[in-house]
Order: structure tokens, then C-alpha cells, then sequence
């Protein structure tokens, strides 16, 4: 039995749901275009195509696409030792689909960083707290729109964050540049301020503001004068 | 000029009687056979704090321990005291700038670490079929050191934990050496940073390969000498047979993976399902626990380490001559002598310095067998030389998530018997 074929047999099962499988450096990968059929589609994977192992379960933030958050699946067999993805999208406005915690024990903690780290909630979950950063703390540090050099946070009594020691400073590279030459602030700028400069600091500009990165005092790239 | 006091001690027998909390009426039905005070026996139950800063704990993991008297009737384990952000630093980063940052993960183990990042990274570029076979082969040897180094300390730190402390102070002096070979290797003793995408950062250095053999052979008497303080031993046996097993069902619901896996009695290796670099051409068995206690995860990796002596034998064995990089200047740096006097060379290096390997756009997971289990870096690429998003998989932090439902059922005492046997890092666990 193949990847290949254990997907077709979850397409024959869900048509409709399941997307023709793509294949990436030998790995089987299918969509499924709605996410609250999960954990049906899961708990049949597991029951009648063998993948008893959940071998991970990750997110990825498509900021400014819709929709927004992609969940990936990663399942394995150990009788036919074959891998497969599963790969479902939930939107911005309402990210939430059903959690596999009663297919698998081990999504238990797996939802829970993603809910911790991108803010996508698990219906159905026994136990959805923060599992990482602490009880309480309020934003999703692995969202594309979270700076990395963090931001400031304040719980009395419990936790707070101060801005990263060195954030905006000359040596923090600005989160989600487009390359590295835009998002490393240590590139050197010549000392004539020629049109190549000029549109190098307005794409760094660019990239900041896209971003939302807090222009802390420091962040005011130095020119040679 | 002293006074002295006497000290005041409470009588018990003075104390009040202790009142029932809820006494059942006279007559109600089961309160037959209660006898007046039976509640106190039960006593109510404690919740303990264990952690994040205790020695048994390996690091920072806290647990909230509910007792009842000695018996653990629930564990939440509570985790995240060493997150740094890993996986938000590696999407602002080239791929060759993370391989620093994957010593950090399993820091007992940084080699291995290295080599497993390293291999996603090719899985990305479809270069895997390039590594060179003297790459292939020093890549082996490095993977099975870190695992000798890991498993020595996971023993020696869990025997310590049940109160041997000699174990510890043994396998410690052999660890001593692997840092020494790993600072001949790679120039540093813990944070090796040793690959690169597409090959190495330098090859052996001379007569590396005798300094291993002569270690390798001093290894295995220590094992031999740690074996017999601990296989037969009463005291050992007692703390950790039948203690913490973990069913073949569960270890595979909670996706255990590496030898608490196989301690469980299930068969399965990375290096054998799923061969990479050159597994599949070296002789090596996979010991499988049968019962899935302490014991059995203790004696799985006893002999896993004696297996790793046998593979980097062969290694040495067959090691080839020949380049230990990919010939491609658009992966791995152009020789340095190059740089400087070549155009071509030159615009290599300045772009694989500045923007990083490009890299198609795509999505690849792959999973190394590690020394904790199994190690796995999902690789989100929408091309260029960043990462879209990284999720690394670390055994330890999965490992953990049986917990709540191994520790319920124990002696406040077989906690420490079973984290030992667990055998976590939290630096990989938290990222």
C-alpha cells in the first residue's frame, strides 16, 4: 500500500472533501477544503487506513491571504509505514475546527501550542490552555503580524515582557523582511546618497510598516551624514 | 548572658477530635458500616509543586502533583519555562544562520541535531541524493556519538535520580571525551554547529578517526562496568521495575517515539523504516523493550549505545575518501582561496552570504531518529532564502504529554524513576 493509494481511498470515502493528492519531494500531500469535517476524516484515517501515529501537527500563518491559517497534519502508519499530509485552512474571523485530541492523545498537546502561538482554537478540546508562554498572556507570537522582537505585555502579579533588550536597535533584523538585505539593519550604506540607497531605505521602511514592527526610539535606521 | 528557654512542645492529645466534614445521617442508606472518624483517614488531598527548579526535573519542567498521602492521583505537567522563540527566530533568518540555533534544541546531543536539520533542508532542495558518501559517512559517526553522549548522561542522571550516584560520576568522565572528540571535530565542545546545507563546515581533522576507535574501545568497558551496577542491581530494579509502564497502544496514541517507543515493545527506528544517509548499508540491531516500564526504557538504551559502538565501527571501517561537499556554489561556499581570486566564486559566496541558499517553494517534513525519539523539522517554503514557517517536532516535548496519564497511580517517589526513564530535554522540549 502506497501514500498515493491510502489517499485516493480517503478521496473515494469523502469526495467532494478531499483534494487530488500533490506530490512534493515523495511526500503525499491532500487538502481538505472544510475544516469541521477534521476530525471525521481523521477518526477514519486512524479506524480504516492504519495511520495510528500522529507525527506532528503545525500551523502556518498565510498572513494577508484569506484564509488565513493552514493547519497541517502529518500522519503515519506503523503497519504500512506510510506518511501522509492532511492540510485544511481556517479563516482570520473564526478560526476554529473540531480538535483530534479522542483520535489521537498526543494532538492534546499539539493544539494546544498552536492555540498558544497563532490563536487558532480547537472546539471539543478537554483542556485548551496556553502551553508555552503563560496563563493570560495576550497575543500569538507566531503570527506573522507579531514583531520579533516582541512587544511589551504587562500582568501585575504575574508575568510582563519588556521589549527585547536590544529591540530597535541596530542589531535586531526587522521581522519578515523581504530579503535579508531588507531585513538586516547592519547592511552598510554607502556615503553618498545615491537613488540605489534611497530606494533601499524606503524598502526597509516598507517592510516595517507592513509589518507593524514598533518603531522604538531606536529604530531609526542610522545615515552617514 | 544566654537564657535558657524551654522549648513548648503541643500535646497531642490535647488537640481537638477532629469533626467529620460531612457526617451522613443516621439511617441513610451505605452509612452502615462508617465508623465516626474513618474520614480522617483518607485525609484530604495535597497539591505539590514540583519544579520548575528541582534536580530531578532535568531542566525547568514544573509539575502540579495532586496527592493523596504518598499516591499521585493527578499530574499536570506544566512546561514552556525555556521557550525562546525558535521557530519565530528561524522564519527571520537564513537557513544556514538556524544551524547554530539547532545545538540549542537537544544540547546534549548537538551533533545530531545539526545533522537532522541539515538533511530537512536538503529534503527541501531535492539535493539529498548529492551528499557526498564521505559526508554521508562523517555524518553517521557524529549522529551515533551524540547518541553514546545523550544516553550516558540520560543513564547516569536517571540512576542518580533512584540514588546511584557513582553511575553518574562514571558516565560523565566518558562523556568528558566526546566533548574532546566533538572539540577536535568541530572546534567547540558543546554548541558544535558542525553541518552545512549540502555538506560539512571541515572535514576530519588528522587522526581523528584513532582518537574515536581508542574511545570507542574504553567506552565499552564503562558500559560494561555501568551495566553492572545497575542490571542486577536490587535497589535499581526495585525503584524502576513495573514502574511508569507505558502499553504499546498508548506509547503509539501519545506518539511516543524512540526508546520509550521501542522500551514499549514496539519495533521501530527511523534508521531502519526509513533509512537515511547510509543506515541501510550498516549492520545494527534495535533492541524492543517487552514490558514498557522504567526498567525496560533503562535496558533499551543500554543497548542502543552498545549498537552505536557497533555502527561507528563500521563507519571508520568503510569511511571513503574523497569531498565532503556538494560541488555546487549556489548550496555550499566556495573554498575560501577561490573566493578571493575567482569572479564567479566570489558572486557565489557573496549571495549565499547575504540572501542564503534559495530554495523552491514547497513543503517537506522529515523526521531523524535522535537520541530522545524521533526529531522532525517541517519546512514551509515560499522560496527564497528564509523559511515561511519551521515547526520542529521535538521528541521531548511529545514525550512529555503522557504524564497526566503515566504519573496518576504512583508513589510521590517513582516520579523521579519515571522522568529519569522518560529521559527529556527541556531545551528541545520548550524551543
Amino acid at each position: 500500500m502506497s501514500p498515493l493509494e491510502l489517499a485516493q481511498k480517503l478521496k473515494e470515502r469523502f469526495p467532494g472533501l478531499i483534494s487530488d493528492s500533490v506530490e512534493f519531494r515523495g511526500e503525499q500531500t491532500v487538502r481538505i477544503s472544510d475544516p469541521q469535517q477534521i476530525h471525521e476524516i481523521c477518526a477514519f484515517a486512524k479506524k480504516d487506513l492504519g495511520f495510528d501515529y500522529l507525527v506532528d501537527l503545525s500551523s502556518v500563518d498565510n498572513y494577508g491571504d484569506d484564509p488565513r491559517f493552514t493547519l497541517v497534519y502529518e500522519l503515519y502508519g506503523y503497519k504500512h509505514h506510510c506518511h501522509l499530509r492532511l492540510k485544511t485552512d481556517v479563516s482570520e474571523e473564526n478560526p476554529v475546527l473540531p480538535t483530534v485530541c479522542n483520535v489521537w492523545q498526543t494532538a492534546n498537546w499539539h493544539e494546544r501550542e498552536i492555540y498558544d502561538m497563532m490563536g487558532v482554537r480547537f472546539s471539543g478540546h478537554p483542556d485548551l490552555r496556553r502551553i508555552l508562554m503563560w496563563e493570560g498572556y495576550p497575543y500569538f507570537p507566531l503570527r506573522k503580524d507579531f514583531p520579533l522582537a516582541g512587544k511589551s505585555s504587562e500582568m501585575p502579579d504575574v508575568a510582563f515582557t519588556k521589549p527585547a533588550p536590544l529591540d530597535g536597535g541596530p542589531f535586531v533584523t526587522i521581522a519578515g523582511g523581504k530579503d535579508t538585505i531588507a531585513r538586516e539593519p547592519r547592511v552598510r550604506l554607502p556615503d553618498t546618497e545615491t537613488l540605489e540607497t534611497n530606494s533601499r531605505i524606503e524598502r526597509r521602511k516598507d517592510t516595517q510598516e507592513a509589518h507593524g514592527h514598533s518603531s522604538g526610539p531606536g529604530a531609526v535606521y542610522p545615515t552617514k551624514k | 548572658m544566654a537564657t535558657v528557654q524551654e522549648i513548648h512542645f503541643r500535646d497531642p492529645a490535647s488537640r481537638p477530635a477532629p469533626v467529620p466534614l460531612s457526617t451522613p445521617p443516621a439511617g441513610a442508606p451505605g452509612s452502615e458500616g462508617l465508623v465516626e472518624g474513618e474520614q480522617d483517614l483518607h485525609g484530604e488531598k495535597m497539591i505539590l509543586n514540583m519544579g520548575p527548579s528541582h534536580p530531578a526535573t532535568h531542566g525547568v519542567l514544573r509539575i502540579l502533583l495532586e496527592l493523596d498521602g504518598e499516591i499521585i492521583t493527578k499530574a499536570i505537567p506544566d512546561v514552556g519555562y525555556l521557550h525562546r522563540g525558535d521557530e519565530k527566530i528561524a522564519e527571520n533568518m537564513t537557513y544556514t544562520q538556524f544551524i547554530p540555533y539547532t545545538d540549542r534544541l537537544d544540547y546534549l546531543a548537538p551533533l545530531a541535531n545539526n545533522v537532522a536539520y541539515v538533511m530537512a533542508v536538503e529534503k527541501l532542495l531535492g539535493i539529498e541524493k548529492q551528499i557526498t558518501p564521505r559526508c554521508q559517512y562523517i555524518r553517521v559517526i557524529c549522529c551515533e556519538l551524540a547518541r553514546i553522549s545523550a544516553h550516558l548522561l540520560g543513564l547516569g542522571a536517571f540512576a542518580m535520580d533512584v540514588g546511584a550516584l557513582t553511575v553518574f560520576l562514571h558516565t560523565f568522565t566518558e562523556r568528558e571525551k566526546i566533548y574532546d572528540l566533538a572539540e577536535a571535530l568541530t572546534g567547540a565542545r558543546f554548541t558544535t554547529s558542525y553541518t552545512r546545507i549540502g555538506g560539512l563546515s571541515r572535514d576530519l581533522p588528522p587522526g581523528w578517526t584513532e582518537m574515536v576507535r581508542k574511545f570507542l574501545n574504553e567506552v565499552v568497558v564503562n558500559f560494561d562496568e555501568s551495566e553492572k551496577l545497575l542490571t542486577h542491581n536490587r535497589i535499581f530494579i526495585d525503584r524502576t521495575k513495573d514502574v511508569g509502564t507505558i502499553s504499546k497502544e498508548d506509547a503509539i496514541d501519545f506518539g511516543l517515539t524512540g526508546p520509550n517507543l521501542r522500551g514499549s515493545g514496539v519495533d521501530f527506528d527511523m534508521r531502519k523504516a526509513h533509512p537515511y544517509l547510509v543506515y541501510d548499508q550498516l549492520h545494527f540491531d534495535v533492541p524492543v523493550g517487552s514490558v514498557g516500564d522504567s526498567y525496560d526504557r533503562y535496558l533499551v538504551r543500554m543497548e542502543e549505545m552498545r549498537q552505536s559502538v557497533r555502527i561507528i565501527h563500521q563507519c571508520l571501517d568503510k569511511l571513503p575518501d574523497g569531498p565532503i561537499n556538494v560541488p555546487d556554489g549556489k548550496t555550499v561556499l566556495p573554498p575560501k582561496e577561490k573566493v578571493l581570486t575567482k569572479m564567479e566564486e566570489l558572486i557565489h559566496h557573496f549571495i549565499l552570504v547575504t540572501q542564503g541558499v534559495n530554495v523552491p517553494a514547497g513543503e517537506i517534513y522529515f523526521g531523524a531518529e535522535n537520541p530522545k525519539g524521533e526529531l522532525g523539522f517541517y519546512i514551509c517554503s515560499k522560496g527564497g532564502g528564509t523559511p515561511h514557517r519551521m515547526k520542529i517536532r521535538a521528541p521531548s516535548f511529545v514525550n512529555l504529554s503522557i504524564l497526566p496519564k503515566l504519573l496518576p497511580g504512583h508513589m510521590m517517589s517513582d516520579t523521579v524513576a519515571i522522568l529519569g526513564s522518560l529521559d527529556f530535554v527541556m531545551g528541545e522540549c520548550d524551543r
